[in-house]
């Protein structure tokens, strides 16, 4: 993996935006830097995903400035996958400009490898469990050259218990393959357990309300003490 | 195993109606007297000849209006002003019965193939314009995110995202679009041809000879099923049946 501290940077500068009459945004700043796990925890409605939208380029915002260095790459809840491409094919979408054949067959039998999904690459996503095709989204994004993933409650569609193993997975394979990871979630467990850093969003138009720095050691269990305080104190935030 | 009973009710249901005096012999032929009318039709070669010369017309008819059809409605679905622009005259010609061409399609292109290919042509074109122009327009549209995200562009997304997206729905619209060409055939064949089923159910009403209509009838409903079977295993392909199965 070729060294990546110099391209990725992502940050908000005073950003703003509405729907129509609705004022989404206000004057939201936000840096996110290199290696680090965001978390933007917050109330549905409350405009998370529209600050994933912004970073991702898909918004314009009527005010601020965006700076977006690197291959950003988005997770979505449900169905990102192309139901027409096997999940091998799904998987090698973003390894197309490798030239050689057979290191993006290599690289392509790794990342299945690397999700435990050996002896599905033929099959296509609808043949698959929803954990299962969250999964090879994982190895999709984190095929080729991406720096920054951008992940929408991508777990939010799973039962509970997959979520949980789903934390897990992730954890494992940032610490094998590092991104910058800015990570949207209305649940607070998991924003404990993953972020480096969890944002604590509040009202409309969203504004931080709070910024909680998390130094436990990955990978963390639901009942650790680090992960158990942070989410007292997302809770006492959000007021709950 | 049900579908032969409901057949065997059928033919005897016929056979029963065709014994009584209900209708006269010329007016009802008999199975037995259709059956004798196929062996005949199909040694003098006419059958044959006829069945080729109305599959040829519909093929090329078909194959001309899907290879215009299909781009435009991809080209229409992706492009909101355009689709304003051309939905009220699709819509129009759409509800206009092909039939209503055959006079022109005479004048036009004289008897022959040609008035045959122009009217599937006018039967076909439009429907598969306006069901790809729908599916286009109707993609979701996480998948032109997704592409966006991994670099998809121009023509590299229409044939990797835009076009195996609608694939299913277009192949539900060819089917359906292929069944209203082969009803179209038989009537254009009637009024602008001098060969084909259409035809020959023609002639045979010309000399009164309805053992040999009903003949034709039964080859055109069995070839329209059977060409039908052949383009369902199109929705069998592994790349479409996502499209079928949710």
């Amino acid at each position: 993996m070729k060294d990546k501290s110099a391209v990725c940077r992502l940050q908000l500068e005073r950003v703003s935006h509405s729907f129509g009459q609705v004022s989404v945004l206000h004057e939201l700043s936000l840096v996110v830097n290199h290696g680090e796990v965001v978390v933007l925890v917050g109330p549905s409605g409350c405009g998370k995903s529209t600050i994933l939208n912004v970073l991702s380029g898909d918004i314009t915002p009527l005010s601020g400035l965006v700076r977006r260095e690197g291959v950003i790459r988005t997770i979505h809840q449900q169905d990102g996958l192309f139901p027409w491409l096997t999940v091998s094919e799904n998987i090698a979408m973003g390894l197309r400009s490798m030239e050689n054949t057979a290191h993006r067959e290599r690289e392509v039998s790794d990342l299945i490898n690397l999700v435990h999904l050996e002896g599905f690459g033929h099959h296509y996503p609808h043949q698959l469990s929803g954990g299962m095709r969250q999964r090879v989204e994982l190895a999709r994004v984190l095929a080729g050259d991406s720096d920054i993933l951008l992940m929408d409650e991508p777990f939010s569609a799973l039962d509970y218990q997959s979520r949980v193993r789903m934390r897990r997975e992730l954890i494992r394979l940032l610490q094998l393959r590092p991104r910058t990871v800015v990570f949207v979630t209305h649940d607070i467990e998991e924003a404990a357990q993953l972020a480096d850093r969890v944002m604590v969003l509040s009202g409309r138009p969203a504004t931080i309300s709070c910024e909680l720095l998390i130094d436990a050691a990955h990978p963390r269990d639901l009942t650790d003490n680090a992960v158990i305080e942070t989410m007292k104190k997302i809770l006492k935030e959000l007021g709950l | 195993m049900l579908p032969v009973i409901v057949l065997l009710g059928l033919l005897s249901i016929w056979y029963f109606v065709s014994i009584t005096d209900l209708f006269p012999g010329y007016a009802l032929p008999s199975p037995l007297a259709v059956a004798k009318s196929f062996r005949e039709e199909m040694l003098a070669g006419r059958l044959i000849n006829d069945i080729i010369a109305s599959l040829w017309r519909v093929a090329v008819g078909f194959v001309l209006s899907a290879l215009l059809g299909i781009p435009a409605g991809l080209w229409l679905g992706q492009h909101m002003h355009a689709r304003h622009a051309f939905l009220p005259m699709l819509n129009f010609f759409r509800f206009l019965s092909p039939l209503a061409w055959i006079p022109f399609a005479i004048l036009w292109f004289h008897i022959g193939d040609k008035p045959a290919f122009f009217l599937i042509f006018m039967a076909t074109f439009f429907p598969l314009v306006l069901a790809t122009m729908s599916a286009v327009a109707t993609i979701p549209s996480i998948y032109f995110r997704v592409a966006q995200d991994y670099h998809y562009k121009g023509l590299e997304l229409l044939r990797k995202v835009t076009f195996p997206a609608v694939l299913p729905q277009i192949i539900t619209s060819l089917r359906v679009s292929y069944g209203i060409a082969w009803v179209v055939i038989v009537a254009a064949e009637m009024v602008g041809c001098q060969d084909g089923l259409g035809y020959g159910i023609w002639e045979a009403r010309n000399g009164l000879r309805l053992d040999s209509a009903v003949c034709y009838m039964m080859v055109i409903g069995l070839l329209g099923m059977g060409i039908d079977r052949l383009l369902y295993q199109l929705t069998k392909l592994p790349n479409v049946r996502w499209g079928y199965e949710r």
